[in-house]
């Protein structure tokens, strides 16, 4: 392997962690609540993506279907388990938030099976050169989904009266509110939002792996919540460089780090040796 | 004999529960990778024993260990607090599991075989568990009441209270952080010792998470109500076949529900029931 491929496999890893992590950030921006569920919702895109692809033969259609679905899964699954909690005090959504993960996980494992599901027809697989570098079609609609999807998301909070509404809400919830601006909306978009990023990621690694198992959400969520703490927790520009370089970081270090750690680990060997140097992360604001 | 090994496991999973009580109820720093030392304490004793140490050398050593390696942990705490250090914890877990996947010297994926048995039998083996498990009790006990735990208490309500009073954060942090991994080290051994096997698996994150639910459902920093909630929590799968099969089901909604509904756990709930007999309406 050479570096350049070494390096385009990093970035096209990089776009699934932020397409994971932007949505765990966004959530910590405004609720302060470490979502560790996220990877259940993830694994859940993953689970309903293939199952419709399957059962509808058109990947496309079952990827926009899963997404919207997802996404309003994600809204349920706020008013449901958080809302009730935001009062309390932090710890509090943390450990309900990793009691609904791993129960989550063991229902996938009962309606699911502890197997892994596969495509019947793997879509995307073949072969592209860009560049000089040899790829598979899914790795490049990864990108093009982040690209597309965060650059989305940006204008979103950037350009429209309910991405001005989310962000004074992010930087003062309750002078927003006197605003007039309505928290709950706000919310239930935020969530909806970050599912739907999750759902798409869910699929794109399902079908990368070609296959989906109960506890495939573990690793790579486990790695969002290094990115986002990288990157500054709530910090969404912060998460996307974080993103991007664990996935280069991770693609050199299983070359030359494999002796000592093991791939996964290598994410949070960063972690720990950023923190120290730098508790706030990154990319904090403050 | 089953009830005997029941309550050996008891016994060390109590010690093991008390361990992060320390941390995370006494002196309020969150841990998601206690499992990590609960593994360093297991696989210390188990390299030593094999190798033909003794294993009432072993015990201390593993403690000593498990400890040192909570004493750089304990340094992450200084660093980052609440959030990070849930992340930095749960890290160093996925760290220990990391490295000893890859080290050939540590049995790898395979793990270590083949530990020695003490040679004390079943039922002193099951008793030197208990009376460790006292200790640890009696010890966490004394240290809730003493200064120490008044300081871990102060801590844990506002930390940046307590430095304006003149209490040595940084001190009693990496005190907590010590006593609870050499503790956890402790456990650790005692549970190699007992399954004479010990592999990388039984000490990943959701090691970390069960052993965070039998603190929090015995209520954060309860030394009776944690004790309860592991000797419950532990056997449960062993007992009930269901339990076993849909054990993180179980523990994922306990968790849940625990924090949604009364979130001091059995002590909370056993103060409300006592408040209720004894016909006091305000707690002392």
């Amino acid at each position: 392997m050479n570096y350049s491929d070494l390096l385009v496999q990093g970035l096209v890893e990089g776009c699934i962690y932020a397409l994971i992590a932007v949505g765990l950030t966004l959530v910590y921006g405004l609720l302060r609540i470490l979502h560790i569920a996220h990877a259940g919702i993830f694994t859940l895109g993953a689970y309903v993506g293939l199952l419709l692809t399957n059962e509808t033969g058109s990947f496309a259609a079952a990827f926009v279907i899963t997404v919207v679905a997802v996404g309003f899964f994600g809204m349920a699954f706020y008013r449901l388990f958080y809302e009730p909690l935001l009062d309390k005090p932090p710890h509090v959504a943390l450990i309900a938030s990793i009691g609904l993960f791993v129960a989550m996980e063991e229902i996938y494992r009962i309606v699911f099976g502890a197997t892994s599901i596969s495509f019947l027809a793997p879509p995307l697989k073949e072969t592209v050169e860009v560049a000089g570098v040899r790829l598979e079609e899914g790795r490049i609609v990864v990108v093009i989904l982040a690209v597309v999807l965060i650059g989305g998301l940006a204008v979103l909070a950037g350009r429209t009266r309910i991405g001005i509404a989310w962000r004074a809400t992010v930087s003062d919830a309750a002078m927003a509110e006197s605003f007039g601006i309505d928290l709950a909306r706000v919310r239930y978009i935020n969530f909806f939002v970050a599912s739907a990023l999750a759902a798409a990621a869910g699929i794109m690694v399902a079908l990368l792996l070609n296959q989906v198992i109960p506890t495939m959400g573990g690793v790579p969520a486990y790695k969002a919540l290094a990115i986002i703490v990288l990157g500054g927790l709530g910090n969404v520009k912060g998460t996307l460089i974080a993103a991007l370089a664990l996935g280069v970081i991770e693609s050199f270090g299983t070359i030359y780090l494999d002796d000592v750690l093991d791939r996964d680990a290598i994410a949070f060997a960063f972690l720990i040796a950023v923190l120290m140097i730098r508790p706030q992360g990154l990319f904090s604001r403050r | 004999m089953y009830e005997i090994s029941l309550l050996t496991v008891m016994c060390f999973s109590v010690i093991f529960a008390l361990s992060l009580n320390l941390i995370t109820g006494f002196c309020g720093q969150i841990s998601l990778g206690h499992a990590a030392f609960y593994g360093i304490g297991a696989y210390t004793a188990a390299l030593f024993t094999t190798d033909g140490g003794s294993f009432w050398l072993a015990l201390p050593l593993a403690m000593a260990v498990a400890g040192f390696f909570g004493f750089i942990v304990g340094f992450a705490s200084l660093r980052v607090r609440h959030d990070f250090l849930a992340i930095t914890t749960m890290g160093v877990g996925f760290l220990f599991t990391g490295f000893v996947r890859q080290q050939e010297f540590l049995g790898g994926e395979e793990g270590i075989a083949g530990i020695p048995d003490p040679g004390i039998g079943q039922i002193p083996y099951m008793l030197l568990c208990a009376v460790l498990a006292a200790a640890v009790i009696a010890f966490s006990l004394y240290v809730k009441r003493s200064w120490m735990g008044h300081a871990f208490d102060a801590i844990a309500t506002d930390e940046d209270t307590a430095r304006t009073l003149g209490i040595d954060v940084a001190r009693y942090k990496l005190t907590a952080f010590v006593f609870g991994t050499a503790l956890a080290g402790l456990a650790g051994a005692l549970f190699a010792h007992y399954v004479k096997f010990v592999e990388v698996e039984s000490f990943d994150f959701i090691e970390s998470i069960s052993v965070l639910a039998m603190v929090i459902v015995g209520g954060i920093g309860s030394v009776w109500g944690v004790v309860v909630a592991a000797a419950f929590l532990s056997v449960m799968p062993l007992l009930l076949q269901v339990f076993a099969d849909f054990k993180l089901l179980f523990y994922g909604v306990l968790l849940f529900a625990v924090m949604y509904f009364a979130p001091g756990g059995i002590d909370s709930l056993m103060r409300m029931l006592w408040r209720r007999i004894s016909g006091r309406r305000t707690a002392g």
